[in-house]
């Protein structure tokens, strides 16, 4: 690139004319197939596109600078993954707690980066617009290498803890995991226009730097310099994908103004599906991480209501205001992380990961982000869970929770104007009832019953005898159903879930490095 | 144009030492914050990356597209050229 040009050589194109040539010069129209056979998913939606070529990006990555970059991005990634492996870089990490956070990435996260490749496959497939064609494959095979990135950097970690072993096939079954799968899963049966709002909209630009910029921090403050750099390998894209995200949006709206009140719905609804996902980050940002790097409050009021609220300014003059129930989520912002590590902790022994009461200290800090909730709420249950705890009364809850069927969480959620009260809501529907722990995920199952009612709820299918390894007779005697499910889960029972404080996790990690189970 | 916060943020490393320099350079009103392993910008309303600025400090050539190699995120409305690379509110 320092070469000088050819003085008489052919112009250099500019970046703009070089990036049309990629988006517009590469496209056709059929002439012996309609159109809209050849693109059947593109108008169903209600979606009015007028013109293409209004389709503006940002980022003007060409092919060749996008092969170069991308190469350069995995060459700094796996020569750190060496070295991380070979000076045995998984006993760094500030103590074997902090390795839950990775678990619950590896299983929850990982496979919806696959989801996203996928996703953005067919939405790359479905639009008529060549440049939203180049930009959604160009995201599909982003999504692909994150998935490839952090299965081979934490594999690593996988030969020395227990929970790690088979994310696949974990997330295709288990409870908590169907969270984020059922969340990917209703974007992806969408059509295409929904799928790019919900998942480059919704939760790329206005939610996922909830999730990557404490998590990568927190992983860097934490000692674990291979996620650090998987991570930021993966987030060096998503600043495009973010950006395609607010591309997308704008572009529906300045197509037509029918399109208004579509877009404004699923800003609604993958609004509050995104949040509720995240309640996941909460608990791990206050709760998983030993060493904190901000609260989740904190985290909420920087990047969704100062950068959300500036985005949503700036979206106003197209007619669109900010998702509704924001208000409730900044509500719940001082409760959240704690009830959501209370709903983990009642059930960790069917989990793939470790729970805690936090340390002393650790409650210090949580009393000081959450002056007023956590010594209040939180801090006499965490306590008691101790004292039960250390009279060898650890507290397992045995019965299964009721689930949201929109969110697919236990319902411990609280009413928006009282924490100490369960939220419940719910619907009727062809003479069933459906239950919500929510307004939020109310109004989405109101919206569109008829997806609603087929959600694949973990603990329906338990008592309904579809969580039980093949050939395995419920009938027999001494048939224990709990049991059972942990094995068709593929866990590694009396390893994988459970106390930290009782683990062998706990137990190697003593062993191995001769370093606290807990950091002080 | 809007006053509210556009950012941007950066792995914390050798080779974003210079495009922080070039940026607080280039936005007197620019705020930089340090967080472990990652550096964020905020700054009101709009935010200017210059190539020259960054060529200055780093004594060679250099494609803004190279910042995709260490970014982390960013908040606003893009426009990139060959020569500045601009977040803004409208």
């Amino acid at each position: 690139m320092n070469m000088p040009a050819a003085p008489n050589g052919p112009k250099k194109l500019s970046l703009k004319e070089n990036y049309a040539l990629l988006t517009r010069g590469l496209g056709w129209d059929t002439s012996y197939e309609d159109m809209d056979k050849a693109f059947p998913l593109d108008k169903f939606e209600g979606i009015r596109i007028h013109d293409w070529e209004k389709w503006e990006d940002p980022f003007r990555l060409t092919m060749d600078a996008y092969w170069k970059y991308q190469g350069e991005k995995e060459r700094k990634l796996y020569a750190i993954v060496d070295a991380f492996q070979q000076n045995n870089g998984q006993f760094n990490v500030v103590d074997a707690r902090y390795i839950n956070t990775l678990k619950l990435f590896l299983t929850g996260v990982s496979p919806l980066e696959y989801a996203a490749h996928r996703g953005f496959a067919m939405a790359g497939r479905n639009f008529r617009g060549t440049s939203a064609r180049i930009a959604c494959q160009m995201q599909a095979i982003d999504e692909l290498r994150h998935a490839q990135t952090q299965a081979h950097t934490i594999s690593q970690y996988n030969k020395f803890f227990n929970g790690l072993h088979d994310p696949g096939h974990m997330h295709d079954r288990v409870w908590y995991l169907s969270v984020p799968k059922s969340y990917f899963e209703d974007a992806m049966t969408a059509g295409p226009f929904e799928f790019v709002t919900a998942i480059s909209f919704s939760f790329e630009y206005v939610l996922t730097n909830l999730l990557f910029m404490p998590f990568m921090s927190g992983a860097a403050y934490n000692g674990d310099m291979a996620t650090v750099t998987f991570g930021f390998s993966a987030q060096s894209d998503e600043s495009r994908h973010m950006t395609l995200g607010l591309e997308v949006v704008k572009f529906i709206l300045e197509q037509d103004p029918a399109n208004i009140p579509i877009v404004q719905r699923w800003l609604d609804k993958w609004f509050w599906r995104g949040y509720r996902l995240l309640g996941l980050v909460s608990m791990m940002m206050d709760y998983m991480l030993p060493r904190r790097v901000m609260s989740w409050a904190e985290a909420w009021e920087m990047y969704f209501e100062q950068n959300g609220g500036a985005l949503f300014n700036d979206l106003a003059r197209y007619g669109i205001r900010m998702p509704k129930y924001h208000d409730v989520a900044s509500m719940e912002k001082h409760r959240l992380s704690h009830e959501v590590w209370g709903i983990f902790y009642n059930y960790t022994h069917a989990a793939a990961f470790h729970t805690w009461v936090p340390e002393q200290a650790e409650m210090e800090w949580l009393a000081s982000k959450y002056p007023e909730t956590f010594d209040r709420l939180y801090r006499p249950r965490l306590e008691y869970w101790r004292a039960q705890q250390e009279q060898g009364k650890r507290f397992y809850n045995p019965t299964l929770p009721m689930l949201c069927q929109t969110c697919q969480i236990p319902m411990g959620f609280t009413e928006p104007d009282d924490p100490t009260k369960i939220c419940y809501r719910e619907s009727d529907y062809r003479d069933n009832k459906f239950h919500f722990c929510s307004d939020g995920c109310k109004d989405i199952f109101d919206n569109e019953p008829e997806k609603y009612v087929q959600s694949w709820l973990p603990v329906h299918q338990i008592y309904q005898g579809n969580c039980f390894r093949p050939g395995v007779d419920p009938t027999a005697p001494g048939f224990d159903p709990l049991a059972e499910v942990l094995l068709y889960y593929g866990y590694h029972v009396g390893e994988d879930g459970g106390e930290y404080l009782d683990s062998p996790d706990r137990r190697n990690w003593e062993q191995w490095t001769g370093k606290p189970a807990v950091a002080t | 144009m809007s006053s509210d916060t556009v950012f941007i943020a950066f792995q914390a490393n050798d080779d974003t030492r210079p495009i922080i320099e070039a940026i607080e350079a280039d936005n007197p009103e620019a705020r930089v914050a340090h967080f472990p392993a990652m550096i964020k910008v905020d700054a009101p309303g709009r935010l200017v990356v210059r190539r020259e600025s960054i060529e200055e400090r780093l004594g060679r050539a250099y494609d803004l597209r190279e910042l995709q190699i260490n970014l982390v995120s960013l908040s606003g409305n893009i426009d990139e050229s060959e020569d500045e690379f601009v977040l803004c509110w409208n």
